[in-house]
């Protein structure tokens, strides 16, 4: 076991797969010489040669389309997309191709290629640094749709969705690379080092994809959310003093819907929560699936906890951002009813 | 010439439906009036070649110039096969769908070197990345006609288990890649592949296909970008038909340069080549694929030719463009030019292109009834539609598992499939 921050967590899960198999190659904008603006994939380049780590024009539909290519070619392409908001002009790629060349195939051609970039917000990067377009994947058919909330589970998901024959789009909370936030901005920073997800394996090993993760046992109230809110949705539980369950999806497409439904069975309430704007977001598609398989153990309404329908403000970032506070007075509200 | 003010400039084809046709935009040149360059040179000596016209047969259907490749008469008499198999196969498709029998076709007409030509000019570890115009390359790579007439048919024995429209067709083990509908989009999938290739330290190439209409898409300049750059092993064909649909080359943004010219800026090299001319196709793919295969990095071809039919099936192109534009085409018609070629060097006559013409028709005929056996639209046996749910990814997941068994059970008049 060594301490490590989602950062090097992400490296560690690329060194180790790129050593076990040559034919998995980084491509992305700045991921080569310099190793990534975020620094995931720091020293790759130096280890694996130009031909493995490559630094790609400015173009996340050349990107992905290459990387496709590639796949297609038996290679395993990890291509970064430098901020989830810069990934529209791949998205056509992502969708019309990546998504169904197997299905359109029959199976005869796949491109096993995996997609990583960072996203979320709490990093004053308004609104071209700081969405969460989860959802807009989640509807696509035939990828995967992944956010780890810790380095343990990012380095664990990362290297399964390399290692899987699916194309995956890994979205990796940036506010989180260095350690868990609560929400509060106003509070110090604090890094992985004392969080028991901060223990990571060194070696190789695997988070299973369509997983969900209980991240905090509780009985009264059950909060379904990933990436940075699981650990705005903990601190926020232990600050109301509701004894609040909180299930970190992980695997957003397909979703581990038996965790979800086994949890608030239990506890009888449930509040999804997400960055991501509401409508038409990623949490009604939880509170319809928890609202069909729980109906008759909910004793409230199921709540949404969302960032507003506005783009992602720079000024008013934390008025954006469903933090601590707005979490609290959703599980205080919650509580209250009847 | 400057005016003075700004003004927008609506690009207009040169002939409606009622006028006469009018090629003249069209910058022609002579057969075997094109140097051939090594296929070491620098791109900067060889700007020639995107603004010229490759072109190997002359008026008088003699083979000429420098690239003549000196085809064996054996191999054109294959490759004129080929081409009217393709002619003939779209013929009955289109009527086929005229009977009701597909729900869709679309038609190579007028453009049946484009595939043939090129097909045989790549080896067949080379990886095709196609367009929708180029099922010439899958019948070249060893696709059945049933097999063909069976994914239109969406039958027991589609390739795409009824999935994709009709001639959306694929060949893993011919080494082409599935068509996708949307435009462009296979362009940098040929690139990823050929640096793939070049990764591996393999001498595979690639080779893509797509339309005039289609060089505006972005893929078109992400491929050309990532090619460049990495100097990937790879052939970007441009079939220049004239028309994308209803608008004309011009609306691409064909009207000042030539689509072949699109690279020089990226430092590739174009060509552009009379694509009804499957000597002057063949002679133009081999040099770009040996430049290729030798490290010369890629090379964008303009395939200048005309879509002899309709866009497809849901087209009526006398809307647009004069009926008889075809007939005027400078370039003529390829299977035409290549028969006459054949019968002027006393390899071929009338009397065997007859024979020929018969034993295709008969063949698609044969392939036809051979395929109604598998199911058609309204006859079976048909496909199970539990299959739909397979191949979404690697394995079956939870859900799709569970829509299947809803969905079975709502064909079956059971449950309550609809209340999920």
């Amino acid at each position: 076991m060594a301490q490590m921050n989602m950062i090097e967590a992400i490296r560690s899960a690329l060194d180790i797969v790129m050593d076990k198999d040559p034919n998995v190659v980084v491509l992305g904008e700045d991921v080569g010489y310099f190793g990534g603006v975020f620094r995931c994939t720091d020293g790759l380049q130096r280890k694996y040669g130009e031909h493995r780590v490559i630094d790609a024009p400015i173009a996340e539909g050349g990107i992905i389309g290459a990387a496709i290519g590639m796949g297609l070619n038996g290679l395993r392409p990890v291509a970064e997309i430098q901020f989830a908001d810069y990934i529209y002009p791949g998205f056509d790629q992502v969708v019309s191709e990546l998504a169904r060349i197997r299905y359109r195939s029959s199976g005869e051609f796949f491109s096993p290629v995996t997609i990583r970039t960072p996203c979320g917000g709490g990093i004053r990067g308004g609104q071209t640094h700081s969405q969460s377009p989860e959802a807009i994947f989640a509807h696509v058919s035939g990828i995967r749709t992944v956010m780890p909330s810790n380095p343990y589970d990012a380095k664990g998901l990362l290297i399964a969705s390399i290692e899987s024959d699916d194309p995956v789009v890994f979205f990796e909370p940036k506010r989180i690379y260095n350690g868990p936030f609560d929400g509060d901005p106003d509070k110090p920073a604090v890094g992985w080092t004392s969080h028991p997800k901060g223990d990571v394996p060194e070696g190789h090993y695997t988070v299973p994809l369509g997983k969900a993760e209980i991240a905090r046992q509780g009985s009264e109230l059950t909060i379904i959310t990933y990436g940075t809110l699981v650990h705005v949705a903990i601190a926020a539980a232990a600050a109301t003093g509701v004894d609040a369950e909180v299930v970190d999806v992980r695997s957003i497409s397909p979703l581990d819907v038996d965790t979800l439904a086994e949890s608030v069975r239990k506890t009888g309430r449930c509040i999804v929560a997400h960055e991501a704007t509401r409508f038409g977001g990623y949490g009604a598609e939880l509170a319809a699936r928890i609202q069909k398989e729980c109906f008759w153990h909910l004793e409230a309404p199921i709540g949404r906890i969302a960032g507003w329908d506005t783009p992602y403000p720079h000024a008013f970032e934390w008025q954006y951002f469903p933090g601590k506070k707005r979490m609290m007075a959703g599980i205080r509200s919650m509580m209250e009813i009847e | 010439m400057a005016t003075k003010k700004s003004r927008l400039h609506i690009p207009r084809p040169t002939a409606r439906p009622g006028d006469q046709p009018d090629f003249r935009y069209l910058d022609l040149a002579e057969a075997g009036s094109v140097d051939k360059p090594s296929i070491s040179a620098r791109t900067r000596d060889i700007e020639y070649l995107s603004s010229g016209l490759v072109r190997i047969l002359d008026d008088e259907h003699h083979a000429v110039g420098p690239w003549n490749p000196d085809l064996d008469p054996a191999k054109l008499q294959v490759a004129l096969r080929w081409m009217l198999l393709n002619r003939h196969f779209d013929k009955r498709m289109w009527q086929i769908q005229r009977q009701g029998r597909i729900s869709f076709y679309m038609e190579a007409k007028g453009e049946e070197a484009v595939s043939i030509g090129a097909a045989m000019a790549l080896r067949s570890g080379d990886m095709c990345f196609p367009s929708y115009r180029n099922q010439g390359l899958f019948m070249y790579r060893g696709v059945k006609l049933v097999d063909m007439m069976c994914q239109c048919l969406s039958n027991t024995r589609d390739m795409c288990k009824g999935r994709q429209l009709p001639i959306m067709y694929h060949s893993k083990s011919g080494n082409v890649f599935s068509i996708s509908g949307n435009l462009a989009t296979q362009y940098p999938h040929a690139v990823g592949w050929a640096m793939a290739s070049a990764i591996k330290g393999e001498d595979h190439i690639a080779a893509s296909w797509l339309g005039d209409g289609s060089t505006a898409e972005a893929d078109f300049h992400h491929a050309l970008t990532f090619a460049a750059v990495y100097q990937a092993p790879v052939i970007l064909n441009v079939v220049n038909n004239q028309w994308a649909i209803s608008t004309f080359q011009g609306t691409a943004g064909g009207e000042r340069r030539p689509f072949a010219a699109r690279g020089l800026g990226l430092g590739i090299p174009g060509i552009r080549v009379d694509g009804n001319d499957l000597l002057a196709v063949y002679a133009v793919t081999l040099w770009a694929a040996d430049r290729a295969r030798r490290g010369g990095g890629p090379t964008l071809i303009e395939n200048v030719t005309y879509r002899g039919g309709a866009h497809s099936t849901s087209d009526d192109p006398s809307k647009y463009r004069p009926k008889d534009e075809w007939a005027a085409f400078p370039l003529g018609d390829p299977i035409e030019r290549l028969k006459q070629h054949l019968i002027v060097e006393g390899h071929w006559s009338e009397k065997k292109h007859e024979a020929l013409e018969e034993e295709l028709r008969a063949e698609v005929h044969a392939a036809w009834k051979e395929a109604q056996q598998y199911g058609t639209m309204t006859e079976g046996p048909f496909l199970d539609p539990a299959t739909m749910f397979d191949d979404v990814y690697a394995e079956l997941p939870h859900h799709l598992e569970s829509q299947r068994r809803r969905m079975l059970e709502v064909e079956s008049g059971n449950g309550n499939g609809g209340n999920s």
